[in-house]
């Protein structure tokens, strides 16, 4: 057992401090939140914060902030933590920072951590915080990878999301990235919000595809309580989303992406093989993470534990050289296998079959003869009508 | 006061009850004459004295009757009233007869504000056919909206009487209250009876409670009844000891015994009321009497309904419940039920709506359960074409095979209501197969129509029905008036081929697409969309005659699931699979218990109208 430093305490006595020991064998992750944005976009329940929502406190202060956290990580992971596979920049808009703030960050992980061989470093940024300089400096950075959050391309779902860049800004990005040297460019896109055709739907991922992205990634608006937009649903003054025009938007983007060679490996992305977002696929596998910033979650060999949310209580924390942890939970056996299912049923690769016990294997027979799921390799795989229904076959398997 | 209870002189005792509709005043009116009498003095006053239970006391009705002794003075002589308090609604009509029939006198007390009301014109028809003497009175004179002279004319008009006879009284001020009483001693005869004769007295009331037991009250009409005497129920001979003899007055008074013509309560240490049946006639076990008292009947259920815990855990307390009612409600029957939407619960026989609706309350509010009900329904007669016969009163006892002739009970019915509504209340009875029998104005503008209709038409909302096309004016009663052949079908809803037993049930041919196409349609919003598609039918036997389709659930699937989602995702899925548990299985498909109540409860009449 490695002694716990002295300076890395955590203000949540309960966290397990002796059991956060990277294992050698295991590969590591470390997610960065900058929770900053321009404005707040009326659907968008993240942890994320508008200038004046934090007054008197600067992008400087937070990054420092993680800095801290970072060193205080790696005493506490100890001697045998490995190289980051993966890094993710995420957010909020990570690009309210600047590109030498963003450096700095990358370069401590780097110092601290170390960067494996070929390791997956993303940024995840809106189209209009981006311009051909700024890439080149990001890319000169250590970022190789770019998360484009595109939403659509019209300019009605745009307003409708309160998102304030032109339609065709994202695919410019997009271009302009390629350009600069970014072999690994992911777009973002919504469908089924409020008031969005199908022929509207079809022409964003029409775009999307039109400038080579190696990736794409495609969410089903949700409505989150507390939002915005759930006041504006329930008020009656945008109707709600729907399912069945969601199933049918979602199917005609597996079709179109598809067809693009954009081959799906999670329900909501696609990729060209070889090009599948390693740091999501780390989260999906249940492998090791530490997430950097305010709010953010950290996963290590089933103890998962979550930031302080507001970055100010953040900032205080960590200049006491504190964690600062909000809340943890230790994952028995059960839990584990629970997320498992949960998680690698969602994949293009799927579950093994060794995964579940009798029981749920024959949980799972129903599933294969209506079609939802087929058995492959040793794996069960969802098929596109299961992918509708996942969380519908993860109840019924899981009993 | 001039005589002590058991050696009162019957030529001093008056005898009578007051009938009144509820609102109108009736038990602000017993206070004040427990009060002038000075029996209750104004330190002890509390509203409503009388009515004990909390239920009675919050709908402004009286369940359960009480009799009252007051001393009173009279042109010098002493004399002894027995004020005999009665039910006050149209499933009481039993008991209400019983009360007047302890009784040589009744007070009509009428609002001067509102008229006569039909419970109260059906109870003074009873006390008419009891040959009562009738003291009609206006209560709250003093409300500036009273109008008595309309209203005394009306009186006058129903029994034959001038309008100047009918008194004038206020019960929340006291006017005219001492003038009642005089009127009491003086027009309501003396009670008659034999003291010679073997004892015969009359049960009006009996009531559990729970330190003494069932109290039951009687009405002496010959000879005498004293502690210690073992005394003979007459329906049943059962014998029992008389422990305790006593008057209510209003508090109890404790005395050796009682004669003819005398009101008091006795107390014979047996738990449940059953044993002491309204209507039964006390004689003495030593000399007993040879003739019981005309006019007992046993209380026979008209409307049934299965009655289910929310939560099948508390179906023991249910039972428990119920076996607690019963002590005091010697109406109420119930037997085991098992419903597969349901789950387990009671099939419940209750007098009428109003019995329904007071039981599920107490139910309810006394032993703190959540329930719900499944429709009402009444009791069929089916006659097979091989002259076999069968008692239906739930649906899933609806005989298959070849039915002769389905007979349904129906029932008279008195409404009163402004001349206004008759059109509306004409088409109400109309669309529940009512058969008019006959129209009379009370008053210029107020109206008394007679209907005779299927009672079940209406044990289902028809009161609510009536008011809301009344503006609340309308008051209705009804008595049992026999059965007629209806073509009666069952109507059963199926969830995905599968029965649903819950919703089945006995109607009208004519309204048989009417109530299927509602229930499907209801429950087509209220289940949740599933992997497949669920038809719901409705069908009579085989034949489909409504369908709606639950389409099947498309997309189940959160699109997104990030580092910082997983825990969420998890316990949403550990809450949905909870959920699962709660789920009732119909067949394959899975219902929410919320669809079944919200189905069962919503307060739309469609199924009928």
């Amino acid at each position: 057992m490695p002694a716990v430093t002295g300076s890395a305490r955590s203000e949540d006595a309960r966290l397990p401090l002796e059991r956060l020991v990277a294992h050698p064998g295991r590969q590591l992750s470390c997610y960065v939140h900058v929770p900053f944005c321009a404005t707040r976009c009326g659907y968008c329940d993240f942890n994320t914060y508008t200038a004046s929502q934090l007054p008197g406190m600067q992008v400087g202060e937070y990054v420092a902030a993680a800095l801290t956290e970072i060193e205080l990580a790696r005493q506490t992971l100890g001697a045998g933590a490995p190289a980051l596979s993966t890094v993710f920049f995420g957010g909020g808009t990570p690009t309210m920072a600047s590109d030498q703030q963003l450096a700095v960050v990358l370069a401590a992980l780097r110092e601290r951590f170390g960067l494996a061989p070929g390791a997956e470093v993303s940024l995840e940024a809106n189209p209009e915080t981006l311009d051909e300089s700024r890439l080149e400096a990001l890319l000169a950075a250590g970022f190789t990878r770019l998360s484009l959050g595109m939403q659509s391309a019209d300019e009605q779902v745009l307003a409708t999301l309160d998102r304030h860049h032109t339609p065709g800004r994202a695919l410019q990005v997009a271009r302009w990235a390629h350009a600069a040297g970014f072999t690994d460019v992911s777009l973002d896109l919504i469908y089924g919000t409020p008031g969005e055709s199908m022929a509207s739907w079809q022409a964003s991922l029409e775009a999307a595809v039109s400038v080579d992205p190696e990736h794409v990634s495609a969410y089903s608006l949700i409505v989150e309580p507390g939002t915005a937009m759930a006041r504006k649903v329930r008020r009656g003054e945008l109707p709600a989303p729907d399912d069945d025009d969601q199933a049918d938007k979602y199917l005609l983007a597996e079709r179109l992406l598809d067809a693009a060679g954009l081959g799906n490996y999670e329900i909501s992305n696609w990729a060209r093989p070889g090009h599948e977002a390693r740091h999501n696929l780390a989260y999906w596998h249940s492998d090791d993470w530490w997430g950097i910033g305010p709010g953010a979650h950290s996963h290590l060999d089933g103890v998962r534990w979550w930031n302080v949310k507001h970055p100010m209580r953040y900032a205080t924390m960590l200049s006491r050289r504190r964690l600062p942890v909000e809340g943890h939970e230790l994952l028995d056996a059960a839990t584990r296998h629970e997320e498992r299912v949960l998680l690698e049923l969602r994949l293009r690769d799927g579950l093994p079959l060794a995964e579940l016990d009798e029981t749920e294997r024959a949980r799972m027979s129903p599933q294969l003869d209506r079609g939802l799921v087929v058995e492959h390799d040793g794996r069960f795989r969802l098929t596109v009508a299961g992918r509708l229904l996942a969380d519908a076959v993860t109840r019924d398997v899981l009993g | 006061m001039s005589a002590a209870p058991g050696a009162t002189d019957p030529a001093t005792i008056r005898n009578f009850s007051i009938i009144a509709h509820i609102d109108h005043g009736k038990s602000t009116l017993a206070d004040r004459m427990l009060q002038l009498t000075g029996v209750v003095n104004a330190r002890e006053m509390r509203a409503q004295y009388l009515d004990k239970m909390d239920i009675e006391r919050e709908r402004g009705i009286t369940i359960k009757s009480q009799a009252v002794r007051m001393p009173w003075t009279h042109d010098g002589r002493g004399y002894v009233l027995n004020m005999i308090d009665t039910p006050g609604h149209v499933d009481f009509t039993y008991e209400v007869s019983r009360s007047l029939e302890a009784c040589e006198g009744a007070v009509l007390l009428v609002d001067a504000a509102q008229g006569i009301e039909a419970q109260t014109l059906a109870n003074l028809y009873l006390a008419l056919d009891a040959d009562l003497t009738i003291i009609p009175v206006l209560n709250k004179i003093d409300l500036p909206s009273a109008q008595p002279e309309k209203f005394a004319a009306e009186i006058a008009s129903i029994i034959g009487c001038q309008p100047a006879d009918v008194l004038q009284v206020s019960a929340k001020t006291g006017a005219g209250v001492p003038e009642l009483l005089d009127a009491v001693v003086a027009q309501v005869p003396a009670p008659t009876g034999d003291a010679q004769a073997p004892a015969r007295a009359l049960i009006f009331d009996s009531v559990y409670d729970i330190y003494r037991g069932v109290v039951t009250y009687v009405r002496v009409v010959d000879g005498e009844l004293s502690t210690r005497d073992r005394i003979r129920m007459m329906s049943t001979g059962a014998a029992h000891e008389v422990l305790e003899m006593g008057v209510h007055s209003p508090e109890p008074v404790v005395c050796a015994g009682l004669g003819v013509g005398e009101v008091g309560y006795l107390i014979t240490g047996v738990k449940d009321v059953r044993q002491s049946r309204v209507g039964d006639t006390v004689t003495l076990a030593t000399r007993p009497s040879a003739q019981p008292l005309a006019g007992y009947k046993q209380p026979k259920p008209m409307v049934f309904a299965g009655v289910y815990p929310i939560d099948s855990v508390d179906f023991p307390q249910l039972r428990e419940a119920l076996e607690k009612l019963q002590l005091n409600d010697a109406a109420l029957v119930y037997e085991p039920e098992t419903s597969g939407a349901l789950g387990f619960g009671f099939r419940i026989g209750f007098l009428g709506l109003l019995h329904m609706e007071i039981v599920q309350e107490r139910l309810e509010r006394e032993f703190g359960l959540d329930l719900i009900s499944t429709a009402p329904s009444v009791n069929y007669r089916v006659v097979m074409e091989d002259g076999s016969q069968h008692r239906v009163t739930n649906p899933s006892e609806f005989p298959e095979g070849k039915i002769d002739t389905v007979f349904e009970p129906v029932v008279r019915t008195n409404i009163l209501c402004p001349a206004e509504f008759i059109g509306a209340v004409m088409e109400l009875c109309q669309g529940r197969r009512g058969e008019q029998l006959g129209l009379d104005y009370l008053s210029e503008d107020r109206v008394e129509m007679r209907y005779r209709l299927p009672l079940g038409e209406i044990v289902f909302d028809f009161f609510d029905a009536l008011k809301s096309r009344t503006k609340g004016y309308a008051s209705l009663d009804y008595e049992e008036d026999g059965e007629q052949p209806s073509d009666m079908v069952k109507v059963d809803i199926l969830l995905n081929g599968e029965p649903v037993d819950a919703f089945s049930a006995i109607v009208h041919r004519e309204k048989a697409f009417g109530y299927g196409s509602e229930m499907a349609s209801r429950l087509r919003k209220l289940i949740p969309r599933q992997q497949f598609e669920v038809p719901i039918q409705a069908a009579i036997g085989a034949r489909i005659i409504a369908r709606e389709t639950i389409r099947a659930v498309r997309k189940d699937v959160l699109a997104k699931c990030y580092g910082g989602d997983i825990s969420r995702k998890r316990k949403l899925l550990e809450k949905q699979k909870q959920g699962k548990k709660r789920m009732k299985m119909v067949g394959r498909v899975e219902v929410p218990q919320e669809a079944f109540v919200a189905a069962l409860t919503t307060s739309e009449g469609a199924e009928k109208s």
